[in-house]
């Protein structure tokens, strides 16, 4: 009975907690966009220290954003100082577009990743390209924050 | 296995049709007739050997509800209950009591009787016209017993041209896109089923992402998107043996592929630096033919039923709107000019129609226009949904619609869902796992 009731409570607090941190993470969600493209680095992993693995886009757009611009400039030194690493840039669309035109519109958002890469020596040779449309969101929600996390082109490491 | 052959014979040929009950299928249809589908008449004998075959313990009950289901689900027809039939299967068969049938309100009236004869299922039925009193059609068909459920809807599809004047859509199988798992990580898998959901089946196991699944209008054949070896292009299916083949050799992603109405070319997309254009490839000589050839996204192509004309998607104005085309690309005509964007024309088998996705003011619309883009009319609008896919008689559009997720993030769902050309008669189209990417076959028979 004692050991029961204690249990119960272990259980409630760790509801109680995993209440709060979802709170928390959504309230931290909020003011990281600028116009509809997101700022934020919740869903933000790194190629290597400093070096943000992915550009995120306006609806509709394959426009790099100045601070997208920055973080491929970081990518593309980092290619240049490891020279044997190969790259897949993945391309991705929002949940709020047909599919084959997303399909379509990742290929060209991760098109436009490449060229910037290329314009900073990197060869094409070690850049391959590959859509996703919207099969594959890093955010499952139906809201502009996780819209703008979604609308990305992330650059993976192919070797 | 599809292409079991039917025996079809004619008993009676309707001479006149002068004065019987027709359904107007043109107009939403508020009021849909009143019909009787009397349970088909079967001997202890044949019951018995079915019974053994097929595990069922009374196959004319059962086809009969697969009739009585396919009418209801038209939104034409209104089957009524069994309970208040006065007559027997058997004797109603033989010569109906119209004053019955007339009491209970019924307008038309299927009898039928099944036999066991040399292995085989054979099965008769009529369509009677209660107020007129007279017989409106009679035949019969013989086929091995499996086939049962073909059987049903073949007698659908009879009696729906009958009373309306225009081929039935019952026959027909839908091929998709079978999902599971959580929204950031779906697991798909093509997956075929009859029209009404029987029969499911999964063809791949879902080791690769898979989309867009076509069926080819003259034979078993689908086009779709497989991610395999995450390397997305376009695929050539057969669905009798399941062997599968890549389409063309292009150095980079094809994908919205569709055959042409001879089904001898598939045409698709090709994405190449950033650049999506329409190409064609012939599957018998391989020739690829590049149709469009401009540095925006042109996808979604769809070819007219007459093979002359293509209509797509493209960005060109700076949005997504809807293109026709002659189907060597020259000629380009943009037909979309309502507010919103146009995605997913696909143009109708009858030919007058194109229906398409149209997303508005955060709100996803399934349409249709004419082919020069007038007339435009929104059938259902919804959080998500697109890639609508007629009908093989043009009457119907299935789609597939997905849920807004919660705060959390949770509840999203894909579901299949049809509707009327009129607008009327929107419906679930129930799937054992979350669904999209609907196409939907040509008749299976005639």
């Amino acid at each position: 009975m004692e050991f029961n009731k204690v249990l119960k409570n272990a259980i409630l607090v760790i509801v109680a907690c995993l209440a709060l941190s979802a709170c928390a993470t959504k309230k931290a969600g909020t003011g990281q966009m600028q116009g509809d493209v997101y700022t934020g680095n919740d869903t933000v992993e790194y190629l290597a220290s400093g070096v943000p693995d992915r550009v995120f886009f306006a609806t509709n757009e394959s426009v790099l954003t100045t601070a997208s611009r920055e973080t491929l400039r970081k990518q593309a030194a980092w290619l240049r100082k490891n020279s044997k690493i190969n790259i897949v840039l993945e391309g991705h669309a929002d949940e709020r577009g047909t599919r084959e035109y997303n399909l379509a519109l990742g290929e060209r958002r991760a098109n436009s990743a490449k060229d910037y890469l290329m314009t900073y020596g990197i060869s094409s040779e070690r850049i391959s390209v590959l859509s996703y449309g919207k099969e594959r969101p890093v955010d499952s929600g139906s809201n502009p924050l996780s819209w703008s996390k979604n609308r990305r082109s992330v650059t993976v490491k192919a070797n | 296995m599809i292409k079991k052959i039917f025996l079809l014979i004619l008993i009676f040929f309707p001479f006149n049709s002068h004065g019987l009950i027709k359904v107007d299928i043109t107009r939403g249809n508020l009021d849909p007739l009143p019909l009787a589908v009397s349970p088909l008449a079967i001997d202890e004998e044949s019951k018995k050997q079915f019974e053994k075959i097929l595990s069922k313990k009374d196959i004319g009950s059962e086809i009969s509800i697969i009739v009585e289901s396919n009418l209801k689900t038209s939104g034409l027809f209104n089957p009524l209950d069994k309970e208040a039939f006065l007559q027997k299967p058997d004797i109603a068969n033989l010569k109906p009591r119209f004053e019955d049938w007339k009491l209970i309100k019924a307008q038309a009236l299927i009898t039928g009787k099944v036999n066991f004869v040399d292995e085989k299922l054979r099965v008769e039925f009529r369509l009677w016209d209660i107020l007129a009193g007279r017989e409106m059609m009679a035949l019969a068909f013989t086929t091995v017993p499996t086939n049962w459920r073909r059987v049903g809807h073949i007698i659908s599809d009879k009696v729906y041209e009958r009373l309306t004047g225009e081929k039935g859509y019952f026959d027909t199988r839908i091929i998709y896109v079978a999902e599971e798992g959580p929204k950031t990580q779906r697991v798909k898998k093509l997956a075929i089923m009859d029209q009404d959901g029987f029969n499911n089946k999964f063809l791949t196991l879902g080791n690769e992402l898979v989309l867009t699944p076509r069926f080819n209008k003259t034979s078993q054949m689908v086009t779709y998107l497989s991610y395999f070896r995450n390397l997305p292009r376009v695929y050539l299916l057969d669905i009798e043996t399941g062997t599968q083949e890549v389409v063309g050799d292009f150095p980079g992603m094809t994908f919205a592929p569709r055959f042409s109405p001879d089904g001898k070319k598939i045409i698709m997309s090709f994405a190449k630096d950033g650049n999506s254009d329409i190409y064609t490839m012939d599957l018998e000589n391989r020739v690829v033919d590049r149709i469009t050839n401009h540095p925006s996204i042109d996808t979604s192509p769809s070819y007219s039923p007459d093979g002359k004309y293509i209509s797509f998607n493209s960005d060109r104005s700076g949005y997504q709107q809807i293109y026709v085309m002659e189907s060597n690309g020259k000629n380009v005509k943009r037909i979309s000019f309502g507010r919103g964007l146009y995605g997913t024309p696909v143009w109708s088998p009858r030919g007058d129609l194109i229906a398409f996705t149209k997303l508005h003011k955060g709100k996803f619309y399934i349409g249709v226009m004419r082919t020069d883009g007038s007339g435009e009319r929104l059938l259902t609008e919804n959080f998500y949904q697109e890639a609508p896919s007629w009908s093989p008689n043009g009457r119907v559009l299935i789609f597939y619609r997905e849920t807004k997720t919660d705060d959390k993030g949770e509840g999203f769902t894909a579901k299949l869902w049809s509707i009327d050309l009129t607008g009327y008669n929107e419906r679930q189209v129930k799937t054992p796992t979350d669904a999209s990417d609907p196409s939907w076959s040509s008749l299976l028979s005639n």
